[in-house]
């Protein structure tokens, strides 16, 4: 049953893994479709010459017409010297995608807030309702087990305790506890003993 | 695999009395001989009365010379767990591909039969590919996932967006038409931190103001990196590559490629790169990759139970990582082949290309940059180089091979005193000094100020007439008449010394903060600042050539080239020729390198200048020290890796390696059929060996095959669940027929199913370097040792690996190649060797003084062995 739910675990996280992955796919084919008008831009250098300093022209204009007779506007030399100007102007049709990176940004942050939440729940809330639950004779005494205070310290404990009962919040609550293991094994692996990653 | 099993001088006695006590030399040769006789006089006993083990031997030579493993014996049913590996093991890539060719016919055979195992054959022929394309997918979605939010957070230090607040700088000026030549980068959307604070956007005040405003978003950066790292995953952090390394050539970290380590590694590299440490986010690309690899073989049973087959996808992966942190496809596959990879066939080049093209066609579509290309830093050249250019060229290549030795033994003397004193014990506080340092030094000057990057590609961009960088502030004469793309030499302007000064400034701070930097506790990666060093150096050697050239046009070796107006020098190129030959004085790498930046620029004709500044790294930084950065951190942690660059060129003989040592207790072994289960149990518990050999009898010694302690732990524990009758006392037979028993006995244990029956053995006469040969080609986990066939010892891995570097720091005089005969090897005995207490580094360098560890640590080192 355990190796049932862990296996249940793996896939719904694969799952949202590809979904992920499918989505940032989809939504750049989403935005390429409805490409939106700022995010064609037609960007053209022109380095001094003569009197004029130089200038930099920026137009929203389709690929065929990036130009320089179609985007410097007003031509700030007249006559012969046009073509000697626009020359020396360099253009460059540029597109972006602006979904794309509203939606990076957002998922980013909002990823990055759920687990910053999450760190703080583990860090500073949990052990306090922990000592509200348990007492406070018992988490001196798990601190000893474990000898250190951080994080899933007392993940042993609940280990132990939760093999016993057997519903699915429990399943849900073992996986987290087994978890919870792990990471400890590794912070000790690589911040106490150095063994790896050093 | 236990390989400390000793000789017990007191069995050998009870059994060839007369012929062990002989001391002499000649003595021993002449024991040598009679131990032969008696030998086959046993052995004529042994073909006569036990004609089962004939049959084996004909039945596993006749059928395939490969499938010589019959791991999972048909006809018993397959024990689940056997054939796994624990944490900190090695992996035994012939019997994962005997495991493999063993599926793989199953399928074929069943293909036939019905139309759903057609299906199914035609799935686990596809999975490979599958699998692939999947990771490739993956690992370009995340790769633009981490460019933009990069990009975005790196410009949040100074500022931010008003009008949309999820646009970095760039992206915020786009449509502006307020940017002016000069200001290229300003505009009224974008709101520096002091604008919006004090509402004055210049004046000493606003600077101060953005000063502590780039402090605070780096240290708070920082912070957050390193405490997600250290609450969800320690395995994160780093660069990865060495551990891939090591994990490819046969290691089990579990958990390292976990979805928790991808989730965090992609996470805090963000977060990493943008608080403006001196780190890139290449090499952490590789590792997320090889996560995303990893999770998706879970899919395929192909893979997902085979640790061999899985590892083929980890270096089609981890193609795909460079090939989308470059933006390099086919110098990611030979990134894979060249670095990271141990074992690479054809059919892995091929998956790896096509991972590395669906990762970079995803990464491509994203369009990170919004410059139409996959980095940041990509540029175009089209100026000729000349012949005399090689001269800078190489001394490049000379600055680079003493950067790289260097860097390697400043940072590995760092990373020492990190592991092995007090000071590692605050990896929270070290990243924050380090971020501190790192954020009040850079700040003053504007090429630390940038992302290292975006500094990499102003070095990388030649002048032209369009750019107006402090870089590029020539003495322009204004009447010139020429066209855009051809500017002759010009002389340096104010800003241009002014430049060189600054840059100066921040090649020496990025040189100390990169050694620094490398190995603290977030993911950071090395490729972006060793290519930041060796691009400032070579921009700084350009403008000198090219000021040279100017001044003193009538020399020789300018006279052909450069004449006045001419353009001779391109200083952009010898920044890139500067970054190519820095990063290979650090990874030693060649071809993939050459290839990757030749990749970047797309100009063939540069490849000469990099050929020969990468090769003139690597020798220069071969004569200081053979090993690259990524090698060395494998040995600092003392990592189960055979290199295979390694050249093995001394006498000894498999004998004096193996295991046990002339004084150390007999090995220990099983009989293949008259010890009980307790019997086992109580070697299991008393020994930490990871496998025994299996002989015939404790009188004959003859090799019958190999068990593994994790199987005979599974195996038992679902014995004593599932089969009745299987108590303490049961008879454990390896042997194909059960041997008679008394009528009252309890039932036998069967567990020829999980012995190997065809383990790798040599000769105590064979030349170590036969040995080291066949543990790399075939990636052997042990290989038992015999004589006459008997078994006399073990050697693994970790033995090999102990005598290489025992070998290299010549602790033991060399043994002169007739050093076996002074003492002969007794045949090894019973069960019953104590465990003796280990000693043992497989940390590879031992560093005295700093043997104070804690046990627990000794203990996991143990473990680590194999």
């Amino acid at each position: 049953m355990a190796t049932l739910w862990g296996g249940l675990l793996r896939l719904g996280s694969l799952l949202s893994l590809s979904c992920l992955a499918l989505s940032v796919l989809l939504l750049v084919q989403l935005s390429d479709a409805a490409k939106n008008f700022e995010d064609v831009r037609c960007k053209c250098i022109c380095p001094p010459y003569k009197e004029n300093s130089g200038h930099i022209y920026n137009k929203n204009i389709s690929q065929k017409d990036c130009d320089c007779l179609h985007v410097v506007d007003p031509m700030p030399v007249r006559g012969p010297d046009v073509e000697a100007y626009c020359l020396r102007c360099e253009c460059k049709y540029e597109e972006r995608s602006s979904v794309t990176i509203k939606v990076t940004i957002i998922i980013y942050l909002s990823i990055l807030g759920l687990l910053l939440l999450y760190m703080v729940y583990l860090t500073l809330v949990e052990p306090i309702l922990k000592r509200r639950l348990f007492g406070h004779s018992q988490l001196i005494q798990s601190d000893d087990d474990v000898g250190d205070h951080q994080p899933f310290a007392n993940a042993h404990d609940v280990l132990a305790r939760s093999r016993s009962r057997a519903n699915v919040l429990n399943k849900v609550e073992y996986a987290q506890q087994r978890w919870k293991l792990q990471v400890q094994e590794q912070r000790k692996s690589v911040f106490d003993r150095h063994v790896v990653l050093s | 695999m236990e390989s400390e099993q000793l000789f017990h001088r007191g069995y050998y006695r009870n059994s060839y009395n007369s012929i062990t006590s002989a001391s002499s030399d000649e003595e021993l040769l002449d024991g040598a001989g009679v131990i032969m006789d008696f030998q086959t006089s046993e052995d004529d006993n042994l073909l006569d009365g036990d004609a089962v083990v004939g049959t084996h031997y004909t039945m596993t030579n006749g059928g395939s010379i490969n499938s010589s493993t019959h791991l999972l014996d048909l006809l018993d049913e397959p024990i689940p767990g056997v054939g796994t590996y624990d944490d900190f093991h090695t992996i035994d890539w012939v019997r994962e591909k005997c495991k493999d060719r063993e599926r793989h016919r199953r399928i074929n055979s069943k293909k036939k039969e019905s139309a759903w195992e057609m299906t199914k054959s035609l799935y686990d022929a596809w999975s490979g590919w599958l699998v692939v394309t999947l990771t490739g997918l993956a690992s370009g979605a995340l790769a633009g996932l981490i460019d933009i939010a990069a990009d975005w957070m790196t410009d949040l230090k100074e500022g931010i967006c008003l009008s949309a607040l999820w646009y970095n700088h760039e992206q915020c000026c786009w449509g502006s038409n307020e940017t002016t030549f000069e200001e290229r980068d300003k505009c009224p959307q974008w709101k520096t931190w002091a604008e919006l604070i004090l509402g004055q956007a210049e004046g000493p005040g606003s600077y101060i103001m953005n000063y502590i405003m780039y402090i605070f978003w780096a240290l708070s950066f920082a912070f957050l990196a390193v405490s997600l790292v250290k609450v969800f995953a320690p395995y994160a952090c780093g660069s990865g590559i060495p551990e891939i390394k090591t994990i490819l050539s046969g290691f089990i970290i579990r958990g390292y490629l976990g979805k928790w380590t991808l989730m965090i590694k992609t996470i805090t590299l963000v977060l990493a790169v943008a608080s403006g440490l001196s780190l890139g986010k290449e090499g952490p690309l590789v590792h997320v990759a090889c996560c995303c690899g990893n999770i998706f073989s879970y899919l395929f049973p192909k893979y997902s139970t085979n640790e061999a087959k899985k590892r083929e996808v980890l270096s089609a992966a981890s193609a795909a990582g460079v090939s989308v942190a470059f933006g390099a496809p086919i110098g990611g596959v030979l990134f894979s082949l060249e670095e990271v990879s141990y074992y690479f066939p054809l059919k892995t080049l091929w998956r790896s290309f096509f991972a590395a093209l669906v990762a970079a066609f995803v990464l491509r579509s994203i369009n990170p940059f919004g410059n139409s290309r996959l980095v940041l830093f990509y540029v175009e050249y089209h100026t000729p180089w000349y012949l005399f250019e090689l001269f800078p060229f190489i001394l490049l290549g000379v600055f680079g091979g003493l950067w790289g030795a260097f860097f390697i033994r400043a940072n590995i003397a760092w990373c020492r005193r990190r592991k092995s004193t007090k000071f590692g014990k605050y990896p929270v506080l070290e990243v924050i000094v380090v971020a501190a340092i790192t954020a009040v030094v850079a700040f003053p000057n504007p090429y630390t100020r940038l992302n290292t990057s975006e500094l990499i590609k102003e070095l990388f961009t030649d002048c032209g007439p369009l750019e107006s960088s402090s870089l590029c502030d020539y003495r322009n004469d204004m009447n010139a008449s020429k066209i855009v793309d051809d500017i002759p030499d010009r002389p340096a302007g104010i800003g241009v010394y002014s430049a060189i000064w600054q840059l100066c400034l921040a090649l020496i701070f990025k040189i100390i903060m990169t050694v620094f930097t490398f190995g603290i506790k977030v993911p950071s990666g090395l490729f972006i600042p060793s290519m930041a060093i060796g691009a400032i150096a070579g921009r700084i050697v350009g403008i000198a050539v090219e000021q040279l050239a100017y001044y003193h046009h009538d020399w020789f070796i300018f006279k052909e080239w450069c004449e006045v107006g001419a353009d001779c020098i391109t200083p952009g190129l010898y920044a890139m020729v500067g970054a190519a030959a820095c990063l290979g004085g650090v990874t030693r790498m060649t071809v993939s390198l050459v290839v990757i930046v030749f990749e970047l620029t797309g100009g063939l004709e540069y490849i000469v200048p990099l050929m020969a500044a990468v090769m003139t790294s690597k020798w220069v930084g071969d004569a200081f020290g053979r090993e690259g950065i990524y090698e060395a951190h494998i040995r600092l942690n003392g990592y189960p890796f055979l290199d295979a660059k390694e050249e093995f060129t001394h006498t000894t003989l498999a004998a004096d390696v193996m295991r046990p040592r002339r004084n150390d207790p007999p090995l220990a072994v099983l009989t293949q059929d008259n010890m009980t289960v307790d019997d086992i149990e109580n070697m299991i518990n008393e020994t930490s060996y990871n496998g025994f050999p299996v002989i015939m009898s404790k009188e004959s010694q003859r090799l019958v095959g190999f068990a593994l302690r994790r199987d005979l732990t599974i195996a038992i524990e679902s014995a004593r669940k599932k089969q009745e009758g299987i108590i303490g006392s049961s008879r454990v037979c390896f042997a194909q027929h059960t041997p008679s028993l008394p009528a009252e006995s309890p039932r036998p244990l069967k567990l020829r199913s999980i012995l190997d029956m065809s383990p790798f053995t040599v000769t105590d006469h064979t030349p170590m370097e036969i040995v080291v040969d066949i543990f790399r080609k075939l990636g052997l986990r042990q290989c038992l040792v015999t004589h006459n066939g008997i078994v006399l010892g073990i050697i693994t891995k970790k033995n090999i690996l102990e005598h290489l570097e025992q070998v290299k720091q010549h602790v033991e005089p060399l043994a002169p190649p007739w050093h076996y005969n002074k003492k002969r090897y007794p045949p090894a005995y019973g069960p019953d060797g104590k465990p003796r207490p280990r000693f043992n580094n497989v940390q590879l360098n031992p560093i005295d003084e700093e043997r104070e560890e804690t046990e627990e640590e000794v203990h996991l080192l143990n473990s680590t062995t194999l």
